[in-house]
């Protein structure tokens, strides 16, 4: 399996085997539901904001490694940062999974998210890993409806 | 049948001779990663024998006009060639007459086809439809519009945890306001083979009409409609070495009669005026517009290439080679089959602790595996079974032993991956 090791990464598989910030959050800020029709991924994203910083944030669902450990090291990565950042993230996780970027800039501008970088070689599991991204950017705008990736 | 054979005769003994046959299919001489391809989705979709792209390819170059208009002579082999496409279909089912084959898109439009102009003349406020608890969502879903639009019921038959359907159950849901029962032949999620001729002789028995899924059955078994005595059948061409795009509905000629058109338009007439249309007779008044004519024709040339090999041994193969990646596939740990049903064919669901369908589907795929991930358009079923998705390896008599073998050694590398 010569690609499996691009896609399934350790950092990913231990995501996956033991997710970061897998609970609920009582009294949360906002909070949003993700789904993912094509799969059936699911997953419950609960943020704490305060002037403009995520002080906490966690999530809990069903769904395949790939979207589960992008989950957790979303939760993980964006724990203190402003909501601005999380937006730039947002933007620069989509470039990621979706187009060419070089090996250095995807770890100068995105850090351990960068393991991601391998599901462009795979379409069909570029919703799985946008899924809490997806999320969150509704969760952020208030939305208050389930969101999808279709 | 006996005509196809003489066409083209063929030495398969009492055995299929698997070798020759994938020689029919050029896309298994295909290549995927680097890995010769192991195609187990043809619960999705079957591929195609190059008698059947053959006959398409002819028909784009030979033979295209459209049908049932021109005088000139193409229009007329158009015509004839798609008309013969319906005779072969009507005598594979065992139909009584070519006006009870209607060509439609695929079985989800034959099942809307029926819920909508059956369904429109027919159902009433406060009557009942049955289906059972392992529908695809084709047969779940135009029954809801129907019965959001006409104020009907639908009950659904519940099934045991093996994946069979729980017949007391059924019976008690059958009553006087029952219209329609409609139920699937084969599961696609689960590979059970329903008792449908028992279900149709009890729905009969207190005079109600029953509608058969055969999408899956009919590409691995023998379906014969007046055998059966099933009131209405549907079919996807795609499923059985055809074409997609095209499917049959087939129905009783009186059923059909009764029915309003679905479609309005050109072809589906017998005279127009602003005044008054009046309608074609059948099958013509169900199929309005330019139909799929190659799709038809490569649809007969699959009937064709089918009973070449001879269903009942088709059958008689598949189910050898399903027994065999059942016991396979129970003898890897941490691997649960779904749907345990006495009598299965075609498709077998399973999940493996700790590994998600859709990892497992990339992973297999990176071996040049083709299964199926996800909720096989059944999330009744997936609820059923409390699980989010399934991955499913569906057969076909191209397939071989050695396809079963790659997807073990596929699946403990996943297993390996993921330890």
């Amino acid at each position: 399996m010569s690609n499996t090791n691009e896609l399934y990464q350790e950092i990913i598989l231990d995501h996956n085997k033991n997710p970061r910030n897998y609970h609920k959050i009582e009294n949360p800020t906002c909070s949003q539901e993700g789904f993912n029709p094509l799969c059936g991924d699911h997953l419950h994203l609960y943020l704490k904001l305060e002037d403009g910083i995520i002080r906490d944030i966690s999530f809990e669902g069903n769904g395949c490694a790939i979207s589960k450990s992008s989950a957790s090291l979303m939760t993980s990565v964006l724990k203190g940062k402003t909501v601005n950042e999380a937006d730039e993230l947002f933007e620069k996780f989509h470039k990621l999974v979706t187009s060419s970027m070089d090996e250095e800039q995807q770890i100068e501008e995105l850090g351990k998210l960068a393991v991601f970088s391998g599901v462009r070689e795979f379409p069909a599991r570029v919703k799985c890993a946008s899924l809490a991204w997806h999320t969150l950017r509704a969760a952020l705008d208030n939305k208050d409806k389930i969101v999808t990736t279709e | 049948m006996i005509v196809a054979e003489k066409i083209m005769p063929v030495n398969v003994s009492s055995t299929l001779d698997v070798e020759r046959i994938r020689q029919d299919f050029p896309i298994l001489r295909e290549r995927i990663h680097g890995k010769p391809l192991v195609y187990l989705d043809n619960a999705a979709t079957t591929q195609k024998p190059l008698f059947v792209i053959d006959a398409v390819h002819h028909y784009y170059r030979a033979q295209n006009a459209n049908i049932h208009r021109g005088t000139h002579y193409l229009s007329q082999v158009a015509t004839f060639e798609y008309e013969k496409a319906r005779g072969k279909i009507r005598q594979f089912i065992n139909a009584k007459d070519n006006k009870e084959i209607i060509f439609v898109r695929g079985t989800t439009e034959a099942i809307n086809l029926v819920s909508s102009a059956y369904g429109r003349k027919f159902i009433c406020a406060g009557d009942e439809i049955i289906i059972s608890a392992m529908e695809h969502h084709s047969n779940i879903v135009p029954w809801q519009i129907l019965c959001e639009q006409t104020g009907a019921v639908l009950r659904v038959v519940p099934m045991h945890q093996s994946g069979e359907l729980i017949m007391e159950e059924y019976v008690k849901l059958l009553n006087e306001k029952t219209k329609l029962v409609s139920v699937v032949h084969i599961s696609n999620a689960l590979g059970t083979v329903n008792p449908v001729k028992e279900i149709i002789r009890l729905a009969h028995e207190r005079n109600i009409l029953v509608m058969l899924d055969a999408a899956q059955s009919i590409p691995h078994a023998p379906v014969d409609v007046r055998d059966l005595d099933c009131d209405f059948l549907v079919f996807s061409g795609h499923k059985m070495y055809g074409p997609t795009g095209v499917g049959v509905l087939y129905g009783k000629q009186q059923l059909l009669e009764s029915m309003p058109p679905y479609h309005g338009g050109g072809d589906m007439i017998r005279t127009v005026s602003f005044e008054k249309t009046t309608y074609a007779e059948l099958p013509n008044k169900f199929e309005a517009g330019t139909p799929n004519i190659a799709g038809g024709i490569g649809l007969g040339a699959a009937v064709d290439y089918i009973n070449r090999i001879g269903i009942h041994k088709i059958a008689e193969y598949e189910a050898e080679l399903m027994a065999y990646a059942t016991e396979q596939l129970s003898a890897i740990n941490k691997l649960k089959i779904i749907g345990t049903a006495k009598e299965k064919a075609g498709a077998i669901s399973f999940v493996m602790e700790n590994v998600h369908p859709h990892d497992t589907g990339t992973l297999l795929d990176l071996e040049g595996i083709a299964i199926r991930t996800g909720h096989h358009c059944a999330q009744p079923v997936m609820q059923f079974y409390g699980v989010p998705a399934t991955s499913r390896a569906s057969l076909s008599f191209y397939n071989t032993k050695e396809d079963i073998d790659a997807l073990v050694k596929g699946l403990h590398k996943v297993m390996e991956v993921f330890k």
